[in-house]
């Protein structure tokens, strides 16, 4: 019961951003170009929760294991920002305009990078539940990897729409870089566990 | 001294906010609600009452001078700025622009000029020579307003300081003021910014050197106290806080052309059918309309200044 409170406010507190969005846009605060302030802060958000679902493992094996159950929560919740940002874009801002969507999908780097990073997001959201993971054994780890691929599109998608100030996308690059780091770390550390894991076996290690 | 009180001061029936554009501020708040949770679908049609279509010329004046288009609400058009001198969010401008002293200003004019002089900002643009002009401002990142500025002819100011036979072009610098502009404090562009036209486009008498927008003084964030505005081209040709004007052989540099040839031209004229590397600009989002409107070649001025380009390759010379 305690767990169910736990994981309801968990869930509450990651959609507070959406809510705030909502009560700016019912006040009428959402600055002169709003349609390109929910774009921005949607994509912002999705890259925030891909941050902190690929944080949970190595706060886990830091020892920070609270954290270990709502990376599924997380990771679909940097999914459901990442819908509307597409939403907002694809709906919102090309209001009517279908052929141009395909345009920009096809021809501007940035989008079609971005684009990418969305698709490989799909399948992961799809196979999140306990029967996918199941019924796909050691491959769902495998597939799970493509956040991997998620989040460098979201870097590039970030660093090539900027006009000329990069120090926000080369934050966010950052900060995955060294979530990146930290996998590699742990994966050769000596004495771990994953490393000793690797020597005994060239199986692929637990979990992305 | 000249008492004059400022026969600006009263909105005119062109500043007040056109109703139907702001009944559509409601469409855009429902639909963003909607997103907001999670519900739009692609089919759900809400503002098929489209906004106004592209704006047809002859809602201008036909010199250009002024459009009888919507205005952009003042408090928009000073929220929503592009001054990197202060930070390169929309934002940044209107809130670190406090310490930003205007006054008193000069401005240096020189290089293929027979009388090259110094002048006090009253006498460049004394209150007398000042009109108005109500121009489109298209923005390269797709954005646009509609603005009601006072100035004086770009024209009128050069030709006053008689221009050589050498004079092919005009370069326009702004202030470096690091410590009143704390954007200058990093290299994010290289300062001062800079920026340049050709003669004939600098005599146009759609060119206008700004001193105020709305009925006022120009807004520290909006480039006081003297900026350039060349509404057929995209808005960063508009250089701000103008500190030197130098007439020249040369074709000069120009800050965003240094930072990103491929990108930013130095002719920079709206142009639909020449996109930016790395968005569209077939159309562009008229700052407060929910849907985007279709660009047009030269900002709409093409009447008045597509034969200044005649024979070129606008491709090309992007």
């Amino acid at each position: 019961m305690r767990k169910r409170v736990v994981h309801g406010a968990v869930l509450a507190l990651c959609l507070a951003p959406l809510a705030w969005l909502a009560v700016r846009a019912v006040r009428d605060d959402l600055g002169a170009d709003p349609i390109k302030t929910v774009t921005h802060f949607t994509g912002l958000w999705t890259l925030r929760f891909l941050l902190a679902t690929l944080a949970v493992t190595p706060l886990r094996k830091l020892g920070f294991a609270a954290l270990a159950p709502y990376r599924r929560t997380f990771g679909l919740l940097a999914f459901t920002y990442c819908t509307l940002h597409l939403l907002t874009y694809g709906v919102l801002d090309l209001w009517g305009e279908w052929g141009t969507l395909v345009e920009d999908v096809l021809k501007r780097p940035y989008i079609t990078v971005g684009f990418t990073g969305f698709l490989c997001m799909v399948p992961l959201a799809w196979t999140s539940t306990r029967k996918w993971i199941r019924r796909l054994g050691k491959r769902w780890v495998e597939l799970h990897r493509l956040v991997y691929v998620a989040a460098v599109a979201g870097c590039v998608h970030f660093i090539w729409l900027v006009k000329k100030d990069e120090r926000e996308p080369l934050f966010y690059t950052a900060l995955f870089a060294a979530l990146f780091l930290a996998r590699v770390v742990f994966r050769f550390w000596p004495g771990s566990a994953a490393a000793t894991k690797a020597r005994n076996s060239a199986s692929l290690s637990a979990s992305p | 001294m000249l008492i004059r009180k400022n026969r600006f001061a009263e909105p005119r029936e062109s500043e007040v906010t056109d109703p139907a554009l702001y009944l559509r501020r409601r469409e855009f708040v429902a639909l963003a609600g909607l997103a907001a949770g999670a519900l739009l679908l692609p089919g759900c049609s809400r503002a098929s009452d489209t906004p106004a279509d592209a704006p047809s010329k002859s809602t201008d004046s036909p010199d250009g001078f002024k459009t009888s288009e919507a205005e952009t609400p003042f408090d928009k058009a000073t929220s929503y700025n592009n001054f990197y001198e202060f930070g390169t969010d929309k934002e940044d401008p209107k809130e670190n622009s406090g310490a930003f002293v205007p006054k008193p200003w000069s401005v240096a004019i020189e290089g293929e000029v027979a009388k090259p002089g110094t002048l006090a900002l009253e006498d460049l643009a004394p209150a007398a020579a000042v009109q108005e002009r109500i121009y489109r401002m298209r923005c390269v990142e797709a954005w646009s307003m509609v603005i009601p500025w006072r100035g004086v002819p770009l024209a009128d100011v050069l030709t006053r300081f008689e221009p050589t036979s050498r004079a092919k072009y005009v370069a326009f610098t702004s202030v470096l003021r690091p410590e009143q502009m704390p954007g200058q404090k990093r290299d994010v562009l290289e300062w001062p910014y800079r920026e340049g036209l050709r003669i004939d486009e600098a005599m146009h008498p759609l060119a206008l050197l700004v001193t105020g927008m709305y009925g006022r003084e120009l807004p520290n964030q909006n480039g006081a106290p003297l900026r350039l505005v060349v509404p057929w081209k995209y808005g960063f040709k508009g250089i701000k806080s103008i500190v030197k004007i130098r007439l020249q052989e040369e074709r000069p540099e120009t800050t965003w052309n240094m930072a990103g040839p491929s990108e930013y031209g130095f002719y920079s004229n709206v142009n639909p059918d020449v996109d930016h590397p790395r968005w569209s600009q077939k159309r562009e989002r008229r700052i407060g309309e929910f849907a985007k409107r279709p660009t047009l070649p030269f900002n709409g001025y093409a009447e008045q200044v597509a034969s200044l380009y005649a024979g070129m390759d606008l491709r090309a010379n992007f």
